[in-house]
């Protein structure tokens, strides 16, 4: 810490950082556009001017710009100097010369950094007579708005997508004030991180698109503090709510999840939860909650039934679905092999030799071994970590050049020449390759292979660089940090075997714990995981051998998980099959009983995510039409007397002593934390065609946050559950963040607090993991591996109609070599075929698929082989 | 050619020296020279020269050299010959008639830092010096003067040239390095410095053509000869141009430090036949109006520097008294707007905004105010407040014609009041 | 992406140039202007090809041509004409220079006449001003100019 002083007071700050954030965390107001907390400082903007005097004696000063400073003892400051005040107001009368009047009609109208910064400097008389240059729009896509005549060219959304995301396809164009934010022609951002060009821009240039669909203002939106249940990685986000209508996703800080960003599905993957089933269903016919009840009131009565738990839903619903239909009875949804490889992912990550790093832990490591993961497609936002982390030697080329780490430019300029320390071992190409050091495309068994191969070299000790295992075991040996990356996607005990035996390896020659991260199919695998239960296959064997009166499906639909000959042939002979969920698929339409799921927007959940932090999501409305959360349904069908969800978990807490430690998840704050803003309107008048007095507001008997604005104010509301950020002075979601960066880590790690025998292990290790997946196949027949795509892949975000759009059809994948030999073209039609699946299905190459080797789409076409192979038989040979 | 040692050898036919003219005057002994120096004692030789940029800014060319680490890996030379300032017609001259000289200066300093490649960036629109160069440059490969063996000693030099896209930006030499990275020609933050981690992040050097010239003479004929060539601290003659309305526009070679008077009257002719002096720009479109009273100002860095300009790039500009200097400003402003790379605000929007206002003045639509708008930009646009030095450049003739101008200023100014 | 619309010609010397530098963005100027040089502009197709042999998006290859004004990113006329407008032309009639010209050749500045055969841009300080007014007629320097007098201009341009 050093002392600063600034406009006459002396504060204690933290040196080296830049002037600007430390302005900013001292609640000063100086404005600025072009830094942002993620992206660094880069000078362009020029609106964080401040004077800086020479030492104690200096009373003239110079103009220097804030976000360029670094923090020095002494550091002397004026930042309400009248010559820096008058120069941050000229900033905004330039900007003003051509930025557009249309603020009546922008969407980021009201929540607007511009708006801020120009009410901040005070420039409010307007002396410009010229014309304002004019743009054309381009059409981005599903996702994402374009009005470029709103650009003040700060760059950030170029430094995030290009420089920080790696996008390839947004870019500036022309030059002077002439400049263009767009791409190249019109057409979809392809980039997996588009969305967060609408929070990194500080106008209304780039704004969300489906949020346009049923836009509300920003202050009259109702928010609550969710997690993404898109996939395991945990974001935390707001949801921002009105009438009954999810508006929109905008992300919300997490200092180890996902900082200031989230993934497109994250982002757009919302609207789903607008377009679903509402009313209870019995044979066909929509029916009244309390009728349905009674059905399910009836068949638990008349015999046992079955419990099916689900990796999407919350640990409290599927432990009420335990405790329904007892622990005997209560079995979860992958089947064998993949609960196998669930639990070898739980016993890694306890091992002792194991770290298991936050996801944003991943950009301080300095070398990385990815393992048979396509981290874009499975867990998104850890790739935006890894694509940091390859920055990681810059930054301190940078600093020892004489610049800072946080001069995003200075780094950018020095990132030349040096070895990125990222290695990826993967089935196929990624969207990582072109920042790794060195790819490996090979078929899962050499994946394996390569991976015990690299283990060995570190075991030796390795220095040498002859072969690609010896030369990634010498880096990851030399590094400060090494981390290794494996995941469940290719369905393959050997791969994780693999990833453990390097990170064993390298425990053993460091003489301490290695981080490992393991990336795992669903928002809570691992949370079912650590409740237990026995397998679909098991489930299914009790209903063949006639055991069960009827079987309670949890959220999920089971012909994603098993073949549909498995599952037709033992459904036929149950009658009695309820469903509780909030889509319709597959399973849905053959229940006889449907019971609406209140989704995760409207139901408080707890999620335990890859590096198993158990994190609890809010509602931001209450239960549409006649759903309730899928724990009441099941409460409501004689499970427990839960008046609120906390007795539930007191119940479950007594059930699983080890995990205890999710007690103190939620705190419990001095008052109601309003999830409206003060500004709030219409609330008498939303109602008005109904009644003309205003109601009451709904109650929420499961969290601390209400419906209302009246309640804690936002410096009083604990971090777990702010719903919104706000700060007076920054509407800008952004802005308000930085003036009040509240930095608390949130959740809990039970990594750090549990053991290997902490968890009911659900099936016995010892039961065949499936084939032997060597690459050695009979005649016609190919390897499978499933190709994931972030748009498509995961059940709920599917099911929004601005991923839709995104998301490819049907298709198999060959390498091309592959195609060469077959004579194929890509688009050509395949027969498919495997166990009693058959598919006709268009050619696509893939790009380091290897011979023998095809991939098909997770959740696009029906549930794989579960012996790995597939029969392709070409049709035609395409185009 | 002892008195003028950069134009010296110019042909009177306009044509290029052949390597064998070239040869027969001296070339390529400077380098020969200088190869059997070490690279620090050429350093030395070149600061106790007192050798100053001619890019503009005059910074101490072996200082700047200095600066280069000693340690090993590659590094870059490079000669700036993007000369955009309008007003400014020098370097072209050297590079179309001389391009020996060029050649064996570049490789020169390429040599003092340890570099193995040189670049030469050439702006677009000189094709015919471009192909000068290249002639010049084939046939110093094929002697043996350049290539892995520089003059059959054991260093080795590949010198290139670069064409580039146009806009005045690119000669700033860090938006240079963009350039010639092939990213969009922005300036960089420093530090880290260009001589630390310049092009392709590696120690670069960027000098002006011009100042690469001297360096041949330099070396052959020792900096005591060559402080002897001026009227100054600082060594070395300079190429000064004149144009505008006098009546015999041009370039020479004098001695740094020749007055701006002998210059305009005895160098250039005088001022046509009824045009009068009113004021001119010493070195170029972004350095500050002089008047008549200083045309005894010794044109040298600092002394011009002490009356308020910069030297620049020497080439002078004129302007008489039939011209209208607000309209000259509009010109100067139009051109830097134009030029703004859009990388900082007051820059991007500032300049554009800055014409509009002057463009609205001599339209007749100006108004009082907008006289304290344009000294407002000033301080905008001043050095420090913007990234890089283009701005600050643009405000060097608006600031000293406001306060030289200021009647003609007001003339427009009530115009747009009513 | 296909480089079909590229010459072996042209193809041979962009892969020459990428010899000069260190990495292919650094090429990429003088590659455009190696396709500009033959057709006078750059199209759409051109880019992408030109982007496919430098291996780089044509995002980016976009990015860098749009920022320099010596490369056409729209048709242009069999000759480009560029009169200097910067201070010493001005100083010396490039003004009226340039409204001879319009006239002559009726159309404004940006523009391209009806037949195809001339573009009247303005061009900054082409570095000839003791011999102001100037202009660049393709690729040839004309120095000397009667403002008043654009056909010299135009038959001297021609005279390549
Ligand atoms: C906007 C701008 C344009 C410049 N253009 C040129 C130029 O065309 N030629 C040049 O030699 N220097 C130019 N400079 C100066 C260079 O940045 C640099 O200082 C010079 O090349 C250094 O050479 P010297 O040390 O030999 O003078 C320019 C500077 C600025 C700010
Ligand atoms: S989908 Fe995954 S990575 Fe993307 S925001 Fe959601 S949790 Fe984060
Ligand atoms: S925020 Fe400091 S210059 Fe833009």
């Amino acid at each position: 810490m050093v002392e600063i002083e600034i406009d006459g007071h002396t504060y204690q700050v933290r040196e080296g950082a830049s002037l600007l954030p430390t302005c900013l965390e001292l609640g000063l107001r100086l404005p600025y556009f072009c830094w942002h907390p993620a992206l660094g400082s880069v000078g362009a903007c020029r609106q964080c001017a401040v004077v800086q005097y020479k030492d104690a004696e200096d009373v003239r000063g110079r103009l220097v710009m804030a976000c360029m400073t670094p923090v020095r003892q002494g550091l002397r400051i004026g930042l309400e100097h009248p010559e820096a005040e008058r120069f941050r107001a000229s900033i905004i009368e330039c900007l003003m010369t051509n930025h557009p009047h249309d603020c009546p009609v922008c969407e980021e109208g009201g929540e607007c950094h511009l708006q801020d910064m120009t009410v901040m400097t005070g420039h409010v008389r307007r002396r410009y007579r010229g014309f304002k240059r004019t743009h054309r729009n381009q059409h981005l896509g599903p996702f994402i708005n374009h009005e470029m005549n709103r650009c003040i060219a700060c760059y950030r959304c170029l430094r995030f997508y290009r420089d920080y995301a790696g996008g390839t396809d947004l870019q500036v164009f022309s030059s002077g004030h002439r400049v263009y934010f767009g791409r190249h022609r019109d057409g979809p951002l392809e980039n997996e991180f588009s969305g967060n060009l609408v929070e990194v821009c500080p106008t209304g240039v780039f704004t969300d698109r489906t949020f346009s669909a049923h836009y509300a203002r920003k202050w009259d939106q109702e928010y609550a503090p969710g997690i993404c249940p898109h996939c395991a990685v945990g974001c935390n986000l707001s949801l921002g709510a009105r009438a009954g209508v999810v508006r929109r996703v905008i992300n919300r800080f997490h200092p180890k999840i996902n900082g200031h960003f989230l993934c497109d599905r994250g982002r757009f993957g919302y609207d789903a939860v607008n377009d679903r089933l509402v009313r209870p269903r019995f044979e066909g016919e929509t029916g009244v909650s309390g009728a349905a009840l009674d059905i399910l009131r009836g068949w638990r009565k008349e015999g046992p039934l079955i419990g099916i738990g689900s990796p999407r839903a919350s640990l409290e619903s599927n432990y009420a679905l335990q405790r329904l239909v007892g622990k005997e009875n209560f079995h979860l949804s992958p089947t064998a092999s993949d609960r196998q490889l669930l639990d070898r992912v739980l016993a890694l990550l306890m091992r002792p030799e194991v770290r298991v790093p936050a996801p944003l832990e991943c950009e301080e490591c300095d070398a990385i071994l990815v393992l048979g993961e396509d981290v874009t497609q499975t867990a998104p936002r850890v790739a935006l970590a890894l694509r940091q982390a390859v920055q990681r030697h810059a930054r301190d080329r940078a600093e020892a050049l004489g610049g800072q780490p946080w001069q995003a430019g200075v780094v950018k300029q020095t990132d030349i020449g040096l070895r990125h320390p990222l290695f990826l071992v993967v089935p196929h190409a990624t969207h990582l390759d072109s920042v790794a050091h060195y790819c490996h495309y090979a078929p899962i068994g050499e994946m394996a292979r390569l991976g015990f191969e690299i283990a060995r070299a570190v075991e030796k000790g390795a220095d040498g660089h002859v072969t690609p295992a010896s030369d990634i075991a010498a880096t990851l040996l030399k590094a400060e940090r090494p981390l290794i990356v494996c995941g469940t996607s290719c369905r393959c005990p050997e791969l994780l075997e693999a990833a453990e035996s390097v990170a064993m390896a390298l425990a053993r020659r460091r003489g301490s714990a290695v981080d490992l991260l393991c990336i795992v199919p669903e928002c809570n695998s691992l949370g079912v995981a650590l409740l237990g239960g026995g397998t679909l296959e098991q489930a299914l064997e009790k209903v063949e051998r006639g055991e069960v009166n009827g079987i309670i499906v949890l959220e999920d639909d089971l012909y994603q998980r098993a073949s549909a000959s498995r599952l037709d042939n033992a459904l036929n002979r149950l009658d009695r099959l309820a469903v509780i969920d909030a889509w319709n698929h597959r399973t849905a339409q053959r229940a006889k009983l449907f019971l609406p799921a209140a989704p995760w927007s409207e139901s408080v959940g707890t999620w335990v995510n890859l590096e198993l932090r158990a994190q609890r999501s809010f509602a931001v409305q209450p239960p549409q039409g006649s759903s309730r959360a899928a724990w009441r349904w099941i409460d409501a069908a004689g499970a427990g007397e839960w008046p609120d969800l906390e007795a539930l978990f007191d119940d479950l807490l007594q059930d699983y002593p080890q995990l205890r430690p999710i007690q103190a998840l939620t705190p419990d704050p001095s008052g109601p934390v309003p999830r409206q803003p003060h500004r709030f309107s219409g609330r008498t008048a939303l109602n008005a065609p109904r009644q003309m007095h205003e109601p009451k507001p709904p109650p929420d008997p499961d969290s601390p946050l209400v419906y209302s604005m009246e309640g804690l104010p936002f410096h009083l509301q604990p971090p777990e559950l702010q719903p919104f950020y706000w700060q007076p002075g920054w509407d800008s979601h952004s802005g308000a963040l930085n003036a009040n960066p509240r930095q608390a880590d949130r959740g809990v790690r039970l990594v750090d607090s549990m053991g290997p025998g902490d968890w009911p292990i659900g099936i016995s290790a010892t039961e065949s993991p499936g084939g032997e997946k060597t690459g050695r196949y009979r005649r016609g027949y190919w390897q499978v591996v499933p190709r994931y795509h972030i748009f498509g892949s995961e059940f709920i975000s599917a099911r929004a109609p601005a991923i839709v759009q995104r998301t490819p059809g049907p298709y198999v994948a060959l390498g091309p070599e592959d195609v060469v030999k077959l004579g194929l073209r890509s688009g050509a039609l395949l027969r498919v075929h495997w166990d009693d699946e058959e598919l006709v299905l268009p050619l696509i190459v893939e790009h380091g698929l290897s011979p023998g080797v095809a991939a098909l789409p997770w959740g696009l076409v029906p549930w794989f082989p579960a012996d790995g192979e597939i029969g392709l038989q070409p049709l035609e040979k395409g185009e | 050619m002892e008195t003028k040692p950069l134009t010296g050898r110019f042909r009177e036919d306009g044509r290029a020296v052949s390597l064998k003219e070239y040869h027969a005057a001296g070339g390529y002994d400077g380098l020969m020279m200088a190869l059997s120096m070490h690279p620090d004692n050429v350093q030395k030789r070149v600061q106790d020269a007192r050798l100053r940029g001619r890019g503009g800014a005059g910074f101490p060319t072996g200082l700047k050299w200095s600066f280069v680490p000693r340690t090993p890996g590659d590094k870059y030379f490079i000669v700036n010959a993007d000369e955009m300032e309008p007003g400014t017609f020098k370097d072209r001259e050297l590079m179309e008639r001389d391009p020996h000289q060029v050649i064996e200066g570049a490789a020169i300093g390429a040599y003092a830092i340890g570099a193995h490649t040189a670049y030469i960036f050439i702006r677009g629109e000189y094709r015919y010096a471009e192909k000068c160069l290249q002639q010049a440059l084939d046939e110093a490969y094929l002697q043996g003067i350049l290539g892995k063996r520089v003059m059959g000693r054991d260093y080795a030099l590949d010198i290139h040239l670069h064409l580039s896209g146009g806009r005045y930006i690119c000669g700033e030499e860090t938006a240079l390095l963009n350039a010639l990275e092939g990213k969009r020609p922005i300036p960089r933050a420093k530090p880290p410095f260009p001589q630390v981690a310049g092009l392709f992040g590696q120690p670069t050097v960027v000098n002006n053509l011009e100042t690469v010239c001297n360096l041949p003479h330099i070396m052959r004929l020792g900096p005591e000869w060559y402080l002897s060539l001026s009227r100054c601290e600082d060594g070395g003659t300079k190429l000064y141009g004149v144009s505008g309305p006098v009546n015999r526009p041009g370039l020479w070679e004098l001695q740094l430090g020749t007055t701006a008077r002998e210059i305009l009257e005895i160098q250039a002719g005088g001022m046509r036949p009824g045009h009068e002096l009113r004021a001119f720009q010493p070195g170029g479109a972004s350095t500050d109006f002089l008047l008549p009273e200083h045309l005894d100002v010794p044109l040298d860095f600092d002394s011009v520097m002490a009356v308020g300009s910069r030297l620049g790039t020497g080439c002078l500009i004129v302007l008489d008294r039939q011209t209208c200097p607000v309209k000259m400003v509009l010109n100067l402003e139009t051109f830097f707007a134009r030029e703004s790379c859009g990388w900082c605000t007051p820059c991007r929007d500032g300049l554009p905004y800055t014409e509009t206002v002057l463009r609205d003045l001599v339209a007749g639509r100006g108004c009082h105010e907008d006289l304290e708008l344009l000294q407002e930009m000033i301080q905008w646009m001043a050095p420090g407040n913007t990234f890089c030095a283009l701005a600050p450049g643009a405000m060097a003739p608006l600031q000293s014609a406001l306060r030289y101008f200021r009647e003609d200023f007001e003339r427009y100014a009530g115009k747009g009041d009513g | 992406m296909s480089t079909s619309s590229l010459t072996p010609d042209e193809i041979t010397a962009i892969r020459k140039a990428l010899d000069t530098y260190l990495w292919p963005e650094a090429a990429a100027v003088d590659a455009l202007y190696i396709v500009q040089q033959r057709h006078g502009w750059v199209d759409d197709a051109k880019l992408e090809a030109v982007a496919g042999v430098l291996g780089l998006s044509p995002a980016y290859l976009d990015s860098l041509a749009t920022f320099y004004p010596l490369l056409h990113r729209k048709p242009v006329g069999r000759k480009v004409i560029r009169y200097c407008d910067s201070v010493s032309c001005w100083l010396m009639g490039s003004d009226r220079l340039a409204a001879s010209l319009r006239e002559r050749l009726g159309i404004g500045e940006g523009e391209t006449t009806s037949d195809g055969a001339y573009t009247l841009l303005p061009h900054p300080c082409l570095g000839a001003c003791h011999q102001a007014p100037v202009a660049m007629v393709a690729d040839r320097l004309l120095t000397g100019l009667d403002p008043a007098d654009p056909d010299t201009l135009l038959e001297e341009g021609d005279g390549n």
